[in-house]
């Protein structure tokens, strides 16, 4: 489904990522986790071509993304991205925040695109919130309306970049529960996140980032049972209490 | 020394109007002067001012340079330049036209939307420039992410959050451009400045006409401040953040 070949960036001389290789399969849920400054979030927003890169190459779904030829917004409405800090657009109601780009990207009529938003947010159990505006919601809220907007295009596949960093502790949980459960039901999935709670119950894979390069790619299992390296050992000491 | 404050009541030599008429005449010609040049300069700040945000080296460059060029000069030596430029540039029919067919206060009405015009777009485009800079970079990616393409971005997503955010600033661009139009004067425009000297001439009361012209003013500029404060709500979203 994506598969990333040698990736490496650069900002000015500073390498960020270093021949960064990894695939992530159909229905796998794959999470990225390392220390801040790491590379993960870069490595991630690569994925579906926000952060250009210098070297390498990556695919999704067949499509070859650094080929400048690729349409990218057509190829990123099948990549369903949600951010660390929501992103709604606050001028835009939560419906037509999930309304906007199905009915400018995929062409879907208004009303169509209405009931695809409702019975999304009905899922996420939003759906008396349709009306209002994104900071009427609490981070928790606007974070599932996000992970709704981008479910309402169809994706073939979620990334989720430090999804529940900058939530309050309470309202983990209602995120991290929508997506086990959109693990759950097959989604391919690739995740930044410290929550190892969540990485024990739904990752296939672990992949250990540290200095801009992918340390271990591994079963879920064999990182937290044997990490290899003392680096991957050393975060998890510091991240599990 | 003692004033006239009658003096805006009583008929002048021509026809039957007052001089409040002509202070009138004024305010009209000030008002439509100002409106017209910011017509120019939102529409050509605003296409300045997102050139200015993309990445393309030759739309971004020339944007610089168009702002450092408009924004550099003082805006009366720009007037005269125009004044003197224009009919130059013009040629054929147009050229005829502008010098000979249409009465002096018409083409000076023209020169000077174009100059006070121009002037106040470069202002304008740093304003649209510093609001779409300083909206989260997540935001663009949000809606790049979902597929929009750079202009559909632009259109639905960061020019309406931009734009709410620079309405106070363009709020006092509107009262300067109201305040700048009077340079317009200078060549020959018949304005609320213009005014000032006819009424003098025919009257020989200056503080009186001062007072009255800066009454116009005042009044005109609280007219703006009141639009402004009511499209300012308009636009202003819900906000009751509670946590997160």
């Amino acid at each position: 489904m994506i598969s990333l070949e040698n990736v490496s960036k650069w900002y000015g001389k500073f390498q960020v990522l270093k021949n960064c290789t990894t695939k992530v399969g159909k229905g796998e849920v794959v999470v990225v986790c390392g220390p801040s400054g790491s590379g993960k979030s870069t490595l991630i927003k690569t994925v579906n071509g926000l952060e250009p890169i210098q070297k390498g190459k990556i695919i999704i779904d067949r499509t070859e993304i650094t080929n400048p030829s690729t349409n990218l917004a057509k190829l990123r409405s099948k990549v369903g991205m949600v951010f660390q800090h929501f992103e709604l657009f606050p001028h835009l109601t939560i419906l037509k925040n999930l309304t906007l780009a199905q009915v400018k990207v995929l062409g879907r009529s208004n009303e169509e695109a209405r009931e695809k938003a409702l019975s999304l947010l009905d899922r996420v159990g939003l759906l008396a919130h349709a009306d209002k505006y994104p900071a009427q919601l609490s981070g928790g809220q606007q974070q599932r309306v996000a992970i709704a907007r981008a479910l309402c295009m169809d994706p073939i596949v979620m990334l989720f970049d430090e999804p529940t960093s900058a939530l309050d502790p309470e309202m983990v949980n209602e995120v991290l529960d929508v997506m086990v459960e959109l693990a759950y039901e097959g989604m391919t999935m690739m995740v930044v996140t410290h929550e190892m709670g969540f990485a024990r119950k739904v990752a296939h894979r672990v992949i250990f980032m540290d200095a801009g390069e992918i340390i271990e790619d591994t079963s879920k299992e064999q990182f937290f049972t044997n990490p290899q390296s003392d680096r991957a050992k050393d975060f998890l000491a510091k991240i599990i209490h | 020394m003692s004033f006239n404050w009658t003096l805006f009541f009583e008929s002048t030599p021509y026809g039957d109007e007052i001089y409040l008429n002509w202070l009138f005449d004024g305010i009209i010609i000030t008002v439509s002067l100002a409106v017209t040049a910011w017509i120019i300069a939102f529409l050509l700040g605003s296409i300045v001012g997102i050139c200015r945000t993309l990445e393309n080296k030759f739309l971004n460059g020339f944007a610089a340079g168009y702002i450092q060029l408009f924004r550099n000069i003082p805006l009366l030596v720009q007037m005269f330049l125009w004044y003197m430029l224009f009919p130059e540039i013009l040629s054929g029919s147009l050229k005829i036209w502008f010098i000979s067919g249409i009465s002096p206060n018409v083409s000076a009405f023209i020169t000077a939307a174009i100059a006070l015009g121009l002037f106040t777009s470069a202002r304008i485009a740093e304003q649209v420039r510093t609001g779409i800079q300083t909206l989260p970079i997540g935001q663009r990616y949000a809606a790049i992410a979902l597929g929009l393409t750079n202009r559909q971005a632009y259109m639905y997503v960061l020019l309406p959050n931009a734009y709410r955010r620079i309405i106070p600033p363009l709020t006092s661009e509107m009262t300067n451009i109201i305040k700048n139009s009077s340079v317009a004067s200078t060549i020959g425009l018949i304005d609320l400045i213009g005014q000032i000297d006819r009424i003098n001439d025919a009257t020989n009361s200056i503080v009186e006409i001062l007072c009255g012209v800066t009454i116009a003013f005042m009044l005109i500029n609280y007219a703006v401040l009141t639009i402004m404060r009511f499209v300012e709500k308009q636009t202003r979203l819900p906000n009751m953040n509670h946590g997160g």
